[in-house]
């Protein structure tokens, strides 16, 4: 057997799948991890719920939020979502300078997501409206920075695949491959929890 | 299946790792189970200390500690303890027996070890989310230690840090909740690993039917940590936000503190909390409690030298245990006042949810029946095991009746009944595991005279603990009491018992010397356990003991189940789950 340089050498299936389950460990791990965020925000929602059905009275989201903002920043993140099916279809093409140019607009979807959210919390902040000031502004602000932080972990991750993690596609191009596939799998999920978020915090 | 030596031979020759790399920031699993367990081990010690602190109290209420109390001038001026400090004491034990000590020890420990060895694993499929586990789980342990340093001291609200007293406590608060982040943060990757391990990484021939039962708990309980822990995540980052950024999710309105009216918002609710800490809380006990009924299945097959009875029904018993726990959460909430069709809801799952635990245990016990058993250390802790934990479950019943829980609610009864559960249960069972995998870990033996002497002191004085606490419960007597309850009329019968308790506490740390000699002596022998020293049937003990990198010399393969002992006509009374049986028949 060959030197075991690295500790994956030794573990099987890291890249091809396991004959019984058809899958390869990252892709279960993902799958796992999104099921554990699922709870996550479906606690924050559940907690969200609870919480208006408690309350005397509730604002509609728009008395404080901007729809078309926030209507902009959903197709923003949608497409960037299918840039990022791109970006992974390219690689199975064996197309790297294609890859790079959808990965790099999913970036880039990314950084137009945040610069919107950017003005909307500044004009919040700007009208007095903090956290602090109800309790449906205190879920507003929760759910949306946590679902920013996920942004921002997203990104991390797409650009550390398009920058020096694209490294791998030489020694290792499935591997590579199916890492891109994990980190759009939760690319997809960062845009959806959004999907859910636009609706329940500014049009309900 | 040979005691192969050098165990490098299998994977050729690998570079050598310095220091560092190999004893601390290890990817192998069993170096990182090796650090779970004596990172939670530690803790178990100093949660234990905290509590023999706050038995001090409670047995000589008010009166100065000698020597120890003059060392803790913050909590304890002139050796007499604060009410703050009790609290503080209270919380934190709870808080790090739970996640610092018996999780880190049972599911980081045990799991990581045992496991992938277990199903012929060369490691854990993620080996470096494992070691980032560990040392997230390593820097929430460090900041709930730190806590205690700060100016007002660790965290004081309980190990369920209800609001709205846990918003406005001090920053000891704060800490624990950051503290939790990092620690739910570390279930999350362990998790994760665990599943995919288990699903992916089992060798040739092993089926889900030939997985030892320590591998099913284990899986189960990584499906427990997995979708409960978030919950209360999201809870503590909303408490959190009301502690840091002013926010009122668990602040109802017209709240006033020392006469004075809040500044918050209001408008949020308590019960919230309530409710998602329990979602994960109440999973989090049969977190407690798997893993050790994993390892005592283990130890009572190998040393009753029988298959275990209805393993295939254990099995079905530990998956539904893991649905169920989802939904018996708000029987901590009876008296919340949550209306009676919620707790009448809730009384029923709690009554279904008996059921497969009773399976569980009586699968044990009946598997002890016509066996020829051997009264080794492990297995005397695993004796031990079944009616402690058997105590334990049945004291829950009356808790998860509505009319019953009325009366015992938040009283001593409560702690005398899940330390059953947790102390002389699974802490027993913990115990067990070290002496039973200690060889494998090792490659050495532990003492079995030293080990005796463990562990029947430590069972008597687990019992001088706990026994009294639900007479006391049952009397009346409130649990979080600072004067141990001397207020109250109606505890004057049962106050005795207080010095009961407390002498049985101090008794057992002393029953723990035997332990800590066995454990760091043992260290020194030879190493001549061999590869298989209980004659066991399940695959780690197919690997060297200490397995080396990549664990088998050879890539095992499953043959048959995991508990194949006594088979007629074989020449020995144990049929390993990884030996061609061709080669054993006489
Ligand atoms: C073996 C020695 C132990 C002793 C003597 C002991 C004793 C106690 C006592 C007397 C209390 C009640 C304090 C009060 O209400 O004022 C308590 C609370 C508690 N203990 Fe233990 N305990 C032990 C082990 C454990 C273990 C192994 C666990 C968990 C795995 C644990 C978890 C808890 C929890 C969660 C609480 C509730 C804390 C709270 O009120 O917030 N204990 N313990
Ligand atoms: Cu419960």
């Amino acid at each position: 057997m060959a030197s075991a340089h690295s500790i994956d050498d030794v573990i099987p299936y890291t890249v091809a799948p396991r004959e019984d389950t058809g899958l390869n460990n990252v892709k279960l791990g993902i799958w796992l991890f999104l099921a554990s965020e699922v709870m996550l925000f479906g606690a924050l929602f559940a907690g969200y719920l609870l919480l208006r059905v408690g309350a005397t009275d509730w604002p509609e989201g728009r008395t404080y939020l901007s729809v078309p903002w926030a209507f902009t920043n959903t197709l923003v993140l949608i497409s960037s979502s299918v840039t990022m099916v791109m970006a992974w279809a390219s690689l199975i093409r064996k197309d790297l300078g294609k890859y790079r140019l959808w990965m790099g607009l999913t970036v880039l979807g990314g950084f137009g997501f945040l610069i919107i959210k950017y003005i909307e919390y500044s004009s919040k902040f700007h009208h007095g409206y903090f956290p602090e000031t109800n309790t449906f502004l205190a879920i507003y602000f929760t759910l949306t920075a946590l679902h920013g932080l996920h942004v921002i972990s997203g990104m991390a991750v797409n650009g550390y695949l398009l920058g020096p993690g694209t490294k791998m596609w030489q020694t290792e191009p499935q591997r590579f491959t199916n890492r891109v596939e994990a980190a759009g799998l939760f690319w997809h999920f960062v845009d959806l929890v959004w999907i859910f978020l636009f609706p329940i915090l500014y049009l309900l | 299946m040979t005691d192969h030596a050098g165990h490098d031979d299998g994977h050729g020759h690998h570079e050598e790792l310095g220091f560092w790399r190999k004893y601390v920031f290890s990817v192998d699993h069993k170096v990182i189970g090796i650090q779970y367990a004596i990172t939670g081990l530690l803790f178990l010690f100093f949660g234990f200390c905290l509590m023999m602190l706050m038995r001090w109290q409670l047995a000589f209420p008010g009166s100065p500690l000698p020597v120890i109390g003059g060392l803790l001038s913050r909590g304890m001026p002139g050796g007499i303890m604060l009410p703050e400090f009790y609290n503080e004491l209270g919380a934190m034990h709870g808080t790090i027996m739970v996640f610092l000590g018996v999780v880190p020890l049972a599911v980081g420990g045990f799991g990581n070890f045992v496991l992938p060895l277990q199903i012929g694993a060369p490691d854990m499929a993620f080996p470096r989310l494992n070691m980032a586990s560990y040392w997230s789980f390593f820097l929430g342990g460090a900041v709930m230690f730190a806590s205690f340093f700060l100016p007002q001291g660790a965290a004081q609200s309980g190990w369920t840090s209800y609001p709205p007293l846990s918003n406005i406590a001090p920053s000891g608060q704060t800490a624990w909740l950051i503290g939790m982040i990092f620690l739910i943060t570390s279930s999350l990757l362990g998790s994760v690993n665990f599943i995919v391990t288990t699903i992916q990484l089992r060798v040739k021939g092993l089926s889900f039917f030939r997985l030892p039962f320590f591998v099913w708990s284990q899986f189960v309980t990584a499906f427990l940590l997995l979708l409960a822990f978030p919950p209360l995540e999201a809870a503590g980052v909303m408490q959190l936000m009301d502690r840091l950024a002013g926010t009122s999710f668990f602040m109802p309105d017209g709240l006033v503190v020392s006469g004075n009216a809040l500044e918050v918002s209001g408008g949020g609710s308590p019960i919230l909390w309530q409710h998602l800490f329990w979602f994960l809380a109440h999973p989090e006990v049969y977190v407690l409690i798997l893993p050790a009924l994993g390892i005592v299945a283990e130890i009572v097959a190998n040393n009753t030298r029988k298959p275990l009875w209805g393993y295939k029904s254990m099995v079905y018993a530990v998956v539904a245990l893991g649905f169920l726990s989802f939904i018996v959460w708000a029987h901590h909430m009876f008296l919340t006042g949550m209306g009676t069709i919620m707790s009448a809801f809730f009384q029923t799952t709690t009554m279904i949810i008996s059921i497969p635990s009773v399976i569980i245990l009586t699968a044990l016990i009946l598997s002890l029946w016509g066996g020829s058993i051997r009264f080794n250390t492990p297995m005397l802790f695993a004796l031990a095991f079944l009616p402690m934990f058997g105590i334990g479950g049945l004291t829950g019943l009356p808790l998860g009746l509505t009319a019953a829980d009325i009366h015992l609610h938040d009283t001593y009864y409560v702690i005398g009944h899940f330390h059953y559960v947790v102390a002389p249960g699974t802490i027993f069972a913990l115990f067990a595991g070290v002496y039973y995998w200690y060889p494998k870990a090792t490659g050495r033996r532990m003492s079995e005279v030293l080990g005796k002497l463990h562990f029947w002191p430590s069972f008597f004085f687990m019992n001088g603990i706990f026994f009294p606490m639900l007479i006391q419960g049952m009397a009346g007597m409130s649990r979080r009491m600072y004067d141990g309850g001397m207020t109250y009329a109606h505890n004057e019968s049962v106050l005795w018992l207080n010095k009961v308790i407390s002498f049985s506490a101090w008794g057992l740390a002393l029953a723990q010397i035997p332990f800590v000699l066995n454990f760091f002596l043992s260290l020194r022998k030879p190493k001549e356990a061999g590869a298989n020293p209980w004659l066991a049937t399940t695959i780690e003990w197919a690997a060297p003991s200490p397995p080396g990198h990549g664990n088998f010399a050879e890539v095992p393969v499953a043959y048959r189940g995991p508990y194949e002992y006594s088979v007629p006509g074989d020449a020995e009374d144990y049929t390993p789950q990884f030996d061609p049986a061709s080669a054993r028949t006489s």
